[in-house]
């Protein structure tokens, strides 16, 4: 058997391909980013005809899949947590839906927010469903889970959500392969009404989901996942999910743990399993990567006679990620360390790379706006986010994906004129077309720099689906012809750009300026993407 | 290697800021790890392209299984840091014999940068530490790129891992690059193997 080493992200795109996929869909966001680009990369994947796309957005990405699942086929999407929440509406009502081919859904978390808006835990979304929900503890769990969660997802005809955080998604550890299968043959649902959720039709469905429910707290019991690792001492019981049983038993290498754990990674858990569990103990500790969901499902609202400690009562920390240290000291272990602190040690936060295009689009902006009252500049996420932070200090907002355009028209609706918004070329293709519709619609008085790199720029520098096509996309939104503006976005050009700006911010109505220039840290790769465009352009 | 029943292990901090070839340190010892056939972590700070922000990788090598993706603080046996001022960011990582490799040149891209001296100095009284000046030393050799090589050479003494893995590791990491960035890098983590003084 073959032995790899791999990232979390990889081990499951490596299982993906083993399991036999079609297809994988996703919009890049860290930490998922990697399991679609292993698979683009992937020579296997290659033979296999394997279809690896970058979507348009996490919501076209899971539609996309679901099309697959209904040809019979097994298929992933993948996005980062805050991802979820665009594709929520397919997401749903796949779940009612059920699948036909294995279709599985990764989230990833990034509790601590190393590189996102929130720390919003996957496990809701699973629930919230009333799907199965696998959550790997390690590299090689990520493996063998994805080859499982397929099986029963064509066993059971349902979606299966897994649920990762960033440092299993980022951490790289060997991984042993099961031997490859064949993908599937195109095979039609059952009843091809399956997938028509009209309201009759879809309380027939949502009633085989509840019907389901038994099964799956069944499988969760008997799979071999989740599993009672028994001791002596039960004055304490441990409850432990994902990833946080490794930082337990980091602080337990050298001796044994004296209390019974109970290792929880997949969902929904069987009531008896925990029931045996916690009647079999004095008191229960949970631990969970992420939010207190297990936790608060034993609280309940009166409790249950027995003490529960966890994130809720001050034994763990309420947010930010989890680590062996926290552990140890939930535990009263010391560990000695330096304790050195330095007061000269300056952080070192990112900033927009030295000769970033996004530079010069702010410095011209700013030199605009000197004529107008400060906190006018909505923004959005992207490298061009650090605009926010000195020398710049040019943006006032970044919410989600997309929100600067509408926030900007809310503020103008309010008042706020100009209101202007701030968005990269991948942002407004995922989100950003739908507002600057409203906006259109109403010609309200928004100034929309869309600061284009030719590439997404934040999670790596993967192909934008906006190249080549942006003016076309926003005239046939409607916009009127002679507010589309195109910059050039250089020092020497710095004087023509601010006039443009200032004409267009004194416009009324809504206008777009398009600022143009490479990304310099992908050039190799912008330069890939333009002839792979020019192949497909050639086949219209 | 060592004897089965005996733990070995090796937490290694690697430390610097983008760019400056931290990914290329630990995919080396990677290899090589695998080629000693011993269990390995290693955990990346992935998902900023910018340049310039602070960079740290733990790695961790065993006999035994391991289970946490991150070195606890208080364990690290060593601080590799491409960067001066980065080294001291970790130092609560450090057990209290950990040794402490660490480049000396400041990756000056902050207003705030803290005066050199000072940081050297807090380097030099940690209890093991070596400062090297691994930009020139590259530069000697052909390559200022490689000074990352020059400070896994100076660490290869301190990594359990045989030598001669290192370099194969690095046959295989930069082979497709070609034959000549393969010796530079080579003659690299030799030149640190000699830099290092007990
Ligand atoms: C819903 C959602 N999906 C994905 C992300 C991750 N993400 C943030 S910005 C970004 C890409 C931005 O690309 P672009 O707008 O072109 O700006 P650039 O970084 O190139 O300047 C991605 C993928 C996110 N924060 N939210
Ligand atoms: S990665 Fe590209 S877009 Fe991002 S800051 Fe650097 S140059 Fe600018």
């Amino acid at each position: 058997m073959r032995k790899l080493p791999l990232m979390g992200d990889e081990a499951i795109a490596q299982a993906a391909i083993d399991a036999g996929i079609s297809a994988i869909y996703a919009y890049p966001g860290t930490p998922s980013t990697e399991i679609t680009e292993y698979v683009q990369k992937s020579k296997q994947a290659k033979e296999q005809k394997i279809v690896a796309h970058w979507s348009a957005n996490e919501k076209t990405a899971v539609e996309t899949a679901i099309g697959v699942s209904y040809a019979g086929k097994r298929t992933m999407a993948c996005m980062k947590h805050v991802g979820l929440n665009v594709a929520a509406d397919p997401f749903m009502n796949s779940a009612i839906t059920g699948a036909n081919g294995g279709m599985i859904i990764v989230s990833a978390d990034d509790p601590s927010m190393h590189s996102s808006q929130n720390e919003q835990d996957s496990r809701f979304y699973g629930k919230f469903a009333m799907i199965p929900v696998l959550e790997p503890h390690d590299q090689q769990e990520a493996y063998d889970m994805v080859h499982y969660g397929f099986d029963i997802s064509e066993k059971y005809g349902t979606p299966v959500l897994m649920r990762i955080t960033t440092r299993l998604a980022h951490s790289r550890a060997g991984v042993t392969l099961q031997e490859p299968k064949q993908p599937n043959e195109l095979k039609m649902p059952g009843d091809l009404r399956q997938f028509v959720l009209l309201p009759a039709l879809a309380r027939n469905r949502y009633s085989l989901l509840l019907g389901k429910q038994e099964y799956f707290k069944k499988e969760s019991a008997e799979s071999g996942f989740n599993k009672l690792i028994d001791a002596h001492d039960k004055s304490l019981g441990v409850i432990v999910s994902g990833i946080a049983y490794n930082y337990l038993m980091e602080n337990f290498q050298d001796k044994n743990f004296p209390h019974p754990i109970l290792r929880i990674t997949q969902y929904p858990i069987s009531e008896k399993m925990i029931q045996d569990f916690v009647n079999s103990v004095d008191e229960v500790m949970v631990i969970e990567e992420g939010s207190p969901i297990i936790e608060e499902q034993l609280r309940g609202f009166m409790g249950f006679g027995k003490n529960v400690k966890g994130r809720l009562d001050g034994t763990l920390p309420r947010q930010g990620e989890l680590n062996p240290n926290i552990l140890a000291e939930a535990f009263g272990f010391d560990y000695e360390h330096t304790n050195k602190t330095y007061d000269f040690l300056a952080t070192r936060p990112p900033q927009l790379c030295p000769g970033c295009p996004h530079i010069d689009s702010y410095t011209a902006l700013n030199e605009a706006m000197q004529e107008y009252s400060k906190g006018r500049v909505m923004s959005d996420i992207g490298c061009y986010t650090l605009g926010a932070l000195p020398p710049f200090n040019s943006i006032n907002s970044c919410v989600d994906m997309g929100a600067s355009i509408t926030m900007a028209k809310g503020a103008a609706d309010a008042g706020l004129v100009p209101a202007v918004s701030v968005i990269g070329d991948s942002t407004f293709i995922h989100s950003g077309i739908t507002g600057l519709i409203d906006c259109i619609a109403h010609n309200s008085p928004v100034t929309i720099l869309i600061v284009d790199n030719e590439v997404v720029a934040m999670t790596g520098g993967q192909k934008s689906l906006s190249m080549g096509r942006l003016e076309s996309i926003i005239l046939g939104c409607g916009l009127n012809p002679l507010h589309l503006q195109i910059i050039d976005p250089r020092k020497k050009y710095h004087k023509e750009n601010v006039e443009i700006f200032k004409k267009e911010l004194a416009y009324m109505g809504t206008s777009v300026i398009i600022a143009r220039r490479e990304c310099i840290v992908a050039l190799d790769a912008i330069k890939k993407y333009k002839t792979e465009n020019e192949i497909i352009e050639e086949t219209k | 290697m060592e004897n089965a029943s005996k733990k070995f292990k090796k937490d290694i901090i690697i430390s610097g800021v983008g760019g400056q070839g931290i990914v290329s340190i630990a995919s080396v010892i990677g290899f090589a790890t695998l080629e000693a056939k011993l269990f390995f972590k290693q955990s990346e700070v992935h998902g900023m392209s910018q340049r310039g922000g602070d960079v740290q990788s733990h790695f961790r090598i065993s006999n035994k299984p391991i289970y946490s993706d991150l070195i606890p603080m208080g364990a690290a046996d060593i601080i590799i840091s491409v960067e001066p001022l980065e080294a001291l960011r970790y130092v609560n990582y450090l057990q209290k014999d950990g040794w402490v490799i660490a480049n000396k040149n400041p990756f000056n891209n902050i207003s705030n940068y803290p005066d050199l001296e000072k940081v050297w100095n807090a380097i030099e009284e940690l209890p093991n530490s070596l400062i090297i000046d691994a930009d020139e030393e590259a530069r000697k050799l052909g390559s200022s790129k490689s000074a990352n090589m020059i400070l896994l050479g100076v660490a290869s003494h301190l990594l359990g891992i045989e030598y001669q893995m290192l370099e194969n590791a690095i046959r295989t990491l930069f082979g497709r690059k070609g034959e000549k960035i393969v010796d530079i890098n080579i003659q690299c983590l030799n030149r640190g193997k000699e830099l290092f003084v007990k």
